[in-house]
């Protein structure tokens, strides 16, 4: 019998400890799928950020550093040019990514550092118990907008590869989701391409996940999967946002 | 014929492998408690499985293997 599927080895043998349900462990799954893949495990550094992924030091096979709160680009960007035959990725929830580490996610993207990002967006702050985050949908519950996001008090949500895309640095951009099996084949694709442009030295890589938190969300799993087909990619459309390499 | 092997105490019980499953191969054990304190997933109609991984490829805890 020939094996179909099986834990890809630069993915760590232990349990998460993720929510029933929480679609980070596929994407972690697809990550180190693309390390295996591509045979880097060796000279792969990872980032983790805080948030619900804090503990993805944990996780995987290769070496893994844990950034304050929203500066892995930056600490990616040391790592990277210390020594750039590393594979250096960080794995940013939208808390960390597109909150607080704004700043070091817009400029690593202007300088076109030849880092990858996997960038989580599950639309709340999970960790900290489901508040709004920066990417909470307008008119969506959470812990602290009970009656919905009120817009016009809170602004409305942060569209990261729209408005990464405007940059000229980045290499490439992505938005895509695991919330079905043809999703997730896609979304592998997408993580792939990521990783391959920084083996190849093109530069700045970021593919944002549209990721489920059932807890938070107050759903189960199978509703908050269908929730991002209803809610969240009508908002978060999928697609390339940058591809230089197209371009060319 | 296809053989699935789960990791059973890694299983949290979302079920969202027997969601993705197209031959309804897969349950959660209602009769059964894991060390999580989960219903781990179970084949119950293992000879209609078809070796497509969908059940695999959305695991989030990876804790299935499929052979074909």
């Amino acid at each position: 019998m020939a094996v179909v599927f099986d834990k890809p080895h630069a993915l760590a043998d232990v349990p998460l400890h993720y929510c029933p349900g929480c679609t980070h462990g596929i994407v972690h799954r697809l990550v180190a799928e693309v390390i295996d893949e591509l045979g880097i495990e060796g000279r792969t550094i990872g980032v983790a950020p805080v948030g619900c992924s804090v503990m993805a030091y944990d996780y995987f096979n290769c070496d893994m550093i844990e950034a304050a709160h929203g500066r892995a680009p930056a600490v990616a960007t040391g790592v990277k040019r210390s020594d750039p035959e590393n594979i250096v990725f960080t794995y940013q929830g939208d808390g960390d990514l597109a909150s607080i580490g704004m700043a070091e996610t817009v400029h690593s993207a202007a300088r076109n550092e030849n880092i990858t990002i996997i960038f989580i967006n599950n639309a709340i702050y999970g960790m900290t118990g489901g508040q709004m985050a920066p990417t909470s949908l307008p008119g969506q519950v959470t812990q602290t907008s009970p009656y919905g996001r009120d817009t016009s008090l809170c602004g409305f949500p942060i569209k990261v590869c729209e408005m990464l895309s405007q940059l000229d640095g980045p290499e490439y951009l992505e938005r895509v989701a695991v919330n079905n099996v043809k999703n997730v084949k896609n979304a592998k694709k997408a993580i792939k391409k990521a990783f391959e442009n920084q083996v190849n030295g093109k530069g700045f890589s970021l593919v944002e996940v549209i990721s489920s938190c059932p807890t938070n969300w107050g759903m189960t799993p199978k509703k908050a999967l269908e929730w991002i087909d209803e809610k969240m990619i009508p908002y978060y459309p999928l697609g390339v946002y940058k591809d230089r390499s197209a371009e060319k | 014929m296809a053989k699935l092997t789960f990791k059973t105490d890694k299983c949290k019980g979302c079920g969202l492998c027997v969601d993705a499953c197209p031959k309804g191969v897969l349950a959660l054990a209602q009769d059964k408690i894991n060390q999580k304190g989960h219903h781990p997933v179970e084949a119950v109609n293992e000879a209609a499985c078809i070796g497509c991984a969908f059940c695999a490829t959305m695991c989030p805890d990876c804790i299935i293997k499929v052979e074909r």
